[in-house]
């Protein structure tokens, strides 16, 4: 029976012949070395896939032989033959199976020691790689949280909601933020803002950003004056990029709110009236963290119940489907005619630009409106920051400025 | 999306009369039984599909909680038929897809006069007095085998798969996917079919149903088909002269013959 594969003594790889019920009707000089066995102990005694580890002989009933049987040949499998002292050696099989009226199956044998251990060490490396792909995407998400409060405050006599979508898949973190933040009784500042870049450097840089707003609009009134300060910081940071944002300072007044605005470089703020007309505000300004001497100015405007602002990132804007630029056309085409609530406005505005791009944003995308309310409605949280008379004097005057009221002296 | 879309289903033979459902099981797709089903293609509709991850399935519809148990599986089984509107059928199950048909039978028994299960194992794993053939660590190693043969997949679904120029019809007849799925996917339903224990379920069925054993096989032991005969209702058992897991591929003739006469009768 062996004089067969007897004479593939001269192979440098192991050689079986397999019966059509797996028992091995010849066996190579070779092939027996590898399996620690003599010709008797092998030769048709013993089956093919019985000499393999028990969860290979699973895979060879499942996979290899159903391909053998349906396609006459099968190339690579890697496999462990286990010898009688339990020593397992590694190999790499190729077979293929005559067409005839008894089948033969002629299998080689490849001991691949080094190769598996090298292919092992692959699987280790890709294993450990898509955990470290978990992990960032962890990271990612949760420090994208920290561009955005957890939740919108809550404003008496003013409605607020916000949007934020990452780009793609939301692995990779997004400059995109926005923040809303009482200063003092009935005086508000929102900001919107757009890092450039992505990663982990325009990450810290967001972060940057965001907290650095928050100390400058205490500090400083015009919401020119908070994005010259920004500009400055920018400059001074270890960092070039640079980034856009909007500030908007709301101060309560009666039934209103008085509002100052200042652009640097972002797209401005939308301002949908009560009776649904529709217009830009705001003045376009430098962007920031590029100039020593940024051109910004402030425009100011007064809201009334009801009117509503829509304050948003180029994710809106540029968002790009089968049928082209979604634009400040499209925008205008959503909110024209009115915004019946700021949430309403916020989830519909960002469910078209997504549905405009096919569901995958190609970029962040972040939506705030504002919407102006009765001065009893809304949710009256407990004032937490006392009135001072120095910030009463401020906003007279600022009311003052706006030409609203009388300067008192 | 539909059932028939969701599990590639193919049907054929003439509209209206009784229909066999032929489900292919670990390992492979519906190809595993071109040497089977189109023989009833005259007087039955043979319907063929690919289980969800396997074959020309919808690959988007996986979705690893649903098919964390044979029951998800079993849920598609139940949708294939109501949407091509055939019950009740005669299910005909290899391997782990026995156990998907006795779970989709128990679930929904008018849809399912009949089963065949062929090479059936409740359980693969011994469990005290029960042989199933299989230790835990033996199935850990099954998993590890997978992914040593798994390590080029994303290059080889290119059209590689077989270009055998002695045999074109076969190449062309068959699925490049053919025994080829994403291998997070095997992976899964590799531990699905070998962590499963469906012993329980087997009283519960109430159609006749053909147990076909073969004599020599690895996977499902005589031990493991005589403990499905023994524990569902209402069993024939026949044993057929062939070896390894896969009768439907290396001795069709006989699957054939006794499915033929279970089905016939």
């Amino acid at each position: 029976m062996t004089s067969h594969a007897a004479g593939m003594d001269v192979l440098p790889c192991g050689y079986v012949e397999v019966g059509p019920d797996g028992v091995i009707t010849s066996a190579n000089s070779r092939f027996l070395t590898l399996v620690g066995l003599t010709a008797d102990a092998v030769v048709g005694t013993l089956t093919f896939s019985g000499l393999l580890a028990v969860g290979d002989r699973i895979y060879y009933e499942t996979h290899f032989r159903p391909t053998l049987q349906m396609q006459g040949e099968i190339h690579e499998i890697a496999f462990e033959l286990v010898r009688p002292d339990g020593d397992r050696v590694p190999i790499l099989v190729s077979a293929s199976t005559s067409d005839d009226e008894s089948p033969v199956t002629r299998t080689i044998v490849f001991e691949a020691r080094d190769r598996r251990r090298y292919e092992k060490e692959l699987l280790r490396a890709r294993r450990a790689a898509e955990e470290a792909e978990a992990h960032s995407l962890a990271l990612a998400t949760t420090l994208q949280q920290t561009f955005i409060p957890p939740t919108m405050p809550d404003i008496p006599g003013l409605e607020i909601a916000g949007a934020y979508r990452p780009a793609g898949d939301g692995s990779e973190v997004g400059g995109d933020f926005y923040d809303a933040f009482q200063i003092h009784s009935g005086e508000w500042v929102v900001v919107v803002g757009d890092v450039c870049g992505k990663g982990v450097d325009a990450a810290v840089l967001t972060s940057f950003v965001r907290h650095t707003l928050r100390a400058l609009a205490v500090q400083w009134d015009d919401p020119s004056q908070i994005l010259r300060e920004l500009n400055a910081a920018l400059l001074a940071h270890d960092s070039d990029r640079f980034c856009t944002v909007v500030v908007l300072r709301l101060l309560r007044d009666d039934d209103s709110w008085l509002v100052s605005v200042s652009s640097g470089g972002h797209p401005l703020p939308i301002l949908v009236a009560v009776e649904g007309a529709v217009t830009e505000v705001g003045a376009s300004g430098s962007l920031i963290g590029v100039l020593s001497m940024p051109q910004l100015d402030d425009d100011r405007f007064t809201i009334h119940t009801g009117d509503s602002l829509v304050v948003y990132t180029d994710g809106v804007t540029d968002a790009r489907g089968a049928a082209g630029t979604f634009g400040i056309d499209g925008l205008f085409g959503v909110v024209s005619g009115g915004v019946t609530s700021a949430a309403d406005t916020t989830d519909t505005v960002l469910g078209r630009v997504l549905d405009f791009q096919d569901g995958e944003a190609r970029d962040d995308i972040a939506i705030v409106t504002l919407r102006a309310l009765a001065a009893d409605a809304g949710l009256h949280a407990p004032d937490a920051v006392q009135a001072r008379p120095d910030v009463e004097e401020k906003n007279r005057a600022l009311r003052a400025l706006q030409g609203l009221e009388q300067l008192e002296a | 999306m539909r059932a028939t879309a969701r599990l590639n289903a193919k049907v054929s033979g003439p509209a209206g009369a009784p229909a066999l459902v032929f489900a292919h099981g670990f390992g492979c797709d519906q190809n595993m039984w071109r040497l089977v089903a189109p023989s009833f293609a005259d007087d039955f509709q043979v319907v063929t599909f690919d289980h969800v991850g396997s074959g020309g399935s919808d690959l988007g519809s996986y979705d690893p909680a649903t098919y964390s148990s044979l029951a998800g599986y079993a849920a598609d089984v139940v949708d294939l038929v109501v949407d091509l509107d055939v019950g009740p059928v005669t299910f005909i199950g290899h391997s782990v897809a026995s156990m998907i048909g006795v779970l989709a039978a128990t679930e929904r028994p008018e849809l399912f006069d009949r089963l065949v299960l062929v090479g059936p194992s409740a359980r693969y794993i011994d469990d005290g007095d029960y042989v199933g053939g299989f230790s835990a660590a033996d199935i850990d190693e099954l998993l590890e085998s997978m992914e040593s043969n798994y390590l080029g997949w994303s290059h080889v679904m290119a059209p590689v798969i077989m270009a055998n120029a002695d045999e074109p019809g076969l190449a062309d007849e068959l699925e490049e996917s053919f025994c080829r799925t994403d291998p997070d996917i095997a992976r899964r339903f590799a531990e699905v079919t070998f962590r499963s224990d469906n012993r329980a379920d087997l009283a519960k069925v109430t159609a006749p149903t053909l147990v076909l054993q073969c004599r020599d096989d690895l996977i499902a032991p005589l031990s493991a088909g005589e403990y499905v005969r023994d524990h569902l209702p209402d069993a024939t058992y026949v044993v057929l002269d062939a070896v390894g897991h896969c009768p439907h591929l290396s001795a069709p003739g006989p699957t054939t013959d006794a499915i033929g006469a279970f089905v016939r009768a």
